[in-house]
């Protein structure tokens, strides 16, 4: 909250004193208010036998709000009053958007630590019954980093060129065509593109071939608009006259582009690439119709057979129903979240590391 | 190692629109020309045909002729390429590479063209340019560190070693103080005078004082009307030019009449 520190007018101060002199609510005023808002809503719920937190908390920000606009408009003016309203409404909208974010990340947390541990993360399903305390994630967990490696190094070559072209090349009706297109497939629908690669699959290979391989095709299709959106906006962050210095010192256009505008937009588009990992390492769909949702054993192979996965790892055990099952899904759930995490944070380095260094 | 410059005929458009009409003019090797006029008359995008880098704008193109020592710029078998690194550029926002520390900023038009040096050579060749852009004795304990942690006169003297370690034949700078402090100013104006001994230089400057300064001889380029083409007025020894011009128009500019 906006607090300003002139002293609260006295009385030997009247408004003829000066007409930009305003009064001020001393600073410690709204969060007393807000305890005692608490603590008199609290008191008036429990009295009438109807506590709950969502209502006390609902009441006592509408009565904090009413108060602390009623008496800022009394003492500090109007325009303060509405600054303090609005200040009020931003912090509620803030907090209410947190809510879910926090609430999915303590359930996920809550539910999945049960099950969570080195076995888990180290032992497949191959031989386990469903119904039995057995068996862990490490198949879905190989399934994941070799699908999603494989779409990283199908998508990312041809999506950074493509956003090079762009940004350096293109102009006229091909740029525009081209960019809407890519436009169009950052909106397909993750199971069309596994539908997509299924239909393909049966013209190459016949029905029936689920591999890894394929799953990682459908991830790429998803994966290129991404790369090329995120790239090219890095690519355009390149000053012009970084390309003018190097072109003007005898260097040719393509030199240029790799030595002088990729290194210089390295971090972000690193940044982008693992923003698109992230999109896609949690599809479902596209994975269950191409690379199959029944695996349980370790499989390295992405051309060979069935590949299970983390996301389809949770569909599957939640289909069986059971109460080991969701233990184990809510683990699996634990785990990709925290894979994630792992992969924002490594992006993160990386763009530390490549960033243009200042003094 | 400084060569002449010839210029004939020439005339620069943006798509269909005319900038630079007929400009004819000869540049003395080891000299400095200044290039003076009013915002938009055209002397930056003349100075940018000079080594054919007004054709990184879009629709940008020259016709007419440029002679580096007898060797047409605008040639059929002409690379740009090769020309920019026989003709150098300083920018008026210095723009040192930021990725790259001061040592690899100096070398980098050699380093981006993976030109073999052993380290030896390029140790010589970054103390050389440093030395010769008045800049070493400021740097020679920093050189590994980014090019831009540099005070702005110092880049931009990085800038010109930089384009001086390609050992071009012509210096061209595109109001290369416009951005600095008088006395940053004044340490690249006497760069410029040492300079003059080994490059054929050629400077855009909106600052008559400075033309008045640092140029040999001095070219007033203006506009007829806003919307034309502009046009080289005239061209001469810059005490001439200063104090008995031959046309009105260029006595009116110099003394303050417009501008």
């Amino acid at each position: 909250m906006s607090l300003t520190t002139t002293p609260p007018p006295g009385p030997e101060m009247g408004p003829a004193s000066s007409a930009l002199r305003r009064g001020s609510l001393p600073n410690r005023f709204p969060v007393a208010l807000l305890a005692a808002t608490a603590a008199v809503v609290a008191g008036v719920l429990l009295a009438f036998s109807s506590f709950g937190f969502v209502l006390w908390g609902l009441l006592t920000a509408v009565a904090y709000v009413v108060f602390v606009v009623t008496a800022s408009a009394r003492v500090e003016g109007g325009r303060k009053a509405r600054d303090r309203l609005v200040t009020s409404l931003v912090y509620g909208c803030f907090l209410l958007a947190m809510l879910p974010l926090v609430s999915v990340l303590w359930t996920v947390l809550g539910n999945g630590f049960a099950r969570f541990d080195p076995y888990f993360l180290s032992v497949s399903m191959n031989g386990v019954l469903p119904s039995m305390d057995a068996g862990g994630a490490y198949h879905a967990i190989v399934g994941t980093l070799a699908i999603t490696g494989m779409a990283t190094l199908i998508s990312v070559p041809i999506g950074v060129m493509t956003a090079v072209y762009l940004v350096e090349y293109a102009e006229g009706r091909m740029k525009r065509t081209i960019m809407f297109f890519v436009d169009v497939m950052t909106g397909i629908p993750s199971i069309v593109a596994g539908l997509f690669v299924v239909a393909l699959w049966i013209i190459l290979f016949g029905p029936g071939a689920t591999n890894g391989a394929a799953g990682a095709i459908a991830l790429a299709v998803l994966m290129i608009p991404v790369v090329v959106r995120s790239s090219e906006e890095m690519l355009r962050l390149v000053p012009q006259d970084l390309r003018e210095a190097s072109y003007a010192l005898g260097v040719p256009k393509w030199r240029t582009i790799t030595k002088v505008v990729l290194p210089t937009s390295a971090a972000g588009l690193t940044t982008g690439i693992m923003l698109a990992i992230a999109r896609v390492i949690g599809e479902t769909a596209p994975l269950i119709l191409t690379a199959g949702s029944s695996a349980v054993s370790i499989n390295w192979n992405l051309f060979d057979g069935q590949m299970m996965s983390l996301p389809v790892f949770i569909y599957s055990q939640v289909r069986m129903g059971g109460a080991v099952n969701y233990e184990r899904a809510w683990a699996a759930a634990l785990t990709l979240i925290l894979v994630v995490m792992l992969l924002f944070f490594l992006a993160r380095m990386i763009g530390r590391l490549f960033a243009p260094k200042a003094r | 190692m400084a060569k002449r410059i010839d210029v004939s005929g020439l005339n620069v458009y943006y798509g269909d629109f005319k900038a630079v009409e007929d400009v004819s003019m000869t540049i003395e090797p080891r000299s400095v020309t200044a290039f003076i006029g009013s915002s938009g008359c055209g002397k930056s995008t003349f100075l940018r045909t000079l080594n054919r880098m007004h054709e990184v704008t879009p629709g940008a193109r020259a016709e007419g002729k440029v002679l580096l020592d007898d060797l047409d710029v605008y040639g059929h078998d002409v690379d740009p390429v090769m020309v920019r690194s026989e003709v150098g550029m300083v920018f008026q926002k210095a723009n040192p590479f930021p990725t790259m520390s001061i040592y690899d900023n100096v070398i980098a038009g050699a380093r981006l063209n993976n030109r073999r040096m052993s380290r030896s050579e390029a140790d010589e060749l970054v103390e050389q340019s440093l030395r010769g852009a008045n800049l070493w004795e400021e740097v020679k304990d920093r050189l590994n560190k980014p090019g831009s942690g540099l005070s702005g006169g110092q880049q931009q003297r990085l800038c010109i070693a930089r384009a001086t370690a390609v050992k071009p034949s012509v210096l061209l700078m595109d109001e290369p103080c416009s951005a600095l402090d008088p006395i940053s100013t004044l340490a690249i104006e006497d760069l410029i005078h040492k300079l003059k001994e080994d490059y054929t230089i050629v400077i855009v400057t909106h600052n008559m004082q400075q033309a008045a300064r640092v140029s040999d001889r001095t070219a007033f380029f203006n506009l007829s009307a806003p919307g034309k083409p502009g046009k080289l007025i005239e061209m001469g020894e810059t005490n001439q030019m200063f104090t008995r011009p031959d046309k009105k128009e260029t006595e009116n500019y110099i003394t303050g009449r417009f501008g």
